[in-house]
């Protein structure tokens, strides 16, 4: 684990083709970081979740919206950001997958999955327009050394 | 690894064998298109055969719930066969385990069929 954050920053064009690139970046980084395979293989699908969010719902595939990811390697965890361009949306307003009226649906799942694979979990408003989708994983090492902390929200920033 | 998919029939029964990941584009859709397909040939009774799959996404997961739902509104069961444990894990906190039937063992699932 590192002493400083340090911070890679990444944009992407709303492609399908950007969906997998961004979860081969995110991989990398994750195992650089030291988390381990099962680790990897969450975070990283936590993060194709996110810009499939961003490509399907906050882009609506127009290509020319901008994609961006940023990954903070900070101390004790792992912090990453996907940023959209579109209208932006709250939590409050996702229906729950697991309530019974919802199982049969064939779409809603990736900010379950997201929440479910990540210790921490928000999505943000951006002023300027567009969503946030803010998520985070303590390392291994990390762990157990606070009292553990699970969150999803959402904000205004 | 992209998805690969093939059909064979055991007696009334129609096995999907898939392997690879089925998630957002190509995967999804060449799952939607087997079973559509196979549907079309007037086979009702399908089992997929989910033992080479590894990775699955929540745009696969819909894929699955609509394979589920297609089938059984035109009076035909899905079932699902061999989940790797990745696999398992995600029916399990989808609650997809109690939707989906589920086998591990392919005599078993096609006799389930009679």
């Amino acid at each position: 684990m590192p002493a400083e954050t340090k911070r890679i920053e990444v944009t992407l064009e709303t492609l399908l083709d950007s969906v997998s690139l961004a979860e081969d970046i995110c991989l990398r980084i994750a195992a650089s970081a030291g988390f381990d395979e099962d680790d990897c293989h969450k975070i990283g699908m936590s993060v194709r979740e996110g810009v499939i969010n961003a490509y399907r719902y906050g882009h609506d595939s127009q290509r020319g919206k901008k994609i961006h990811l940023v990954f903070e390697l900070a101390p004790d965890k792992m912090v990453i950001r996907v940023i959209d361009h579109g209208p932006g949306f709250n939590l409050a307003d996702v229906p729950d997958p697991l309530a019974e009226e919802n199982l049969l649906k064939t779409s809603g799942r990736g900010i379950f999955l997201m929440r479910s694979f990540m210790d921490e979990f928000e999505v943000l408003r951006r002023r300027q327009g567009g969503a946030e989708v803010v998520m985070a994983k303590q390392y291994p090492a990390s762990r157990g050394a606070g009292p553990g902390r699970r969150s999803a929200n959402t904000k205004e920033e | 690894m992209n998805l690969r998919a093939t059909a064979r029939e055991s007696g009334s029964v129609i096995v999907i064998d898939l392997s690879g990941r089925i998630t957002l584009g190509e995967g999804s859709a060449l799952l939607r298109q087997m079973i559509r397909e196979n549907l079309g040939k007037g086979h009702k009774k399908i089992i997929l055969n989910l033992g080479e799959v590894n990775y699955i996404d929540s745009s696969g997961i819909g894929e699955l719930v609509s394979g589920y739902t297609t089938v059984t509104s035109q009076g035909g069961e899905l079932k699902l066969l061999n989940l790797t444990k990745r696999v398992h894990d995600l029916l399990q906190i989808t609650k997809l385990f109690t939707v989906f039937d589920v086998y591990s063992d392919e005599r078993t699932a096609v006799r389930s069929f009679q």
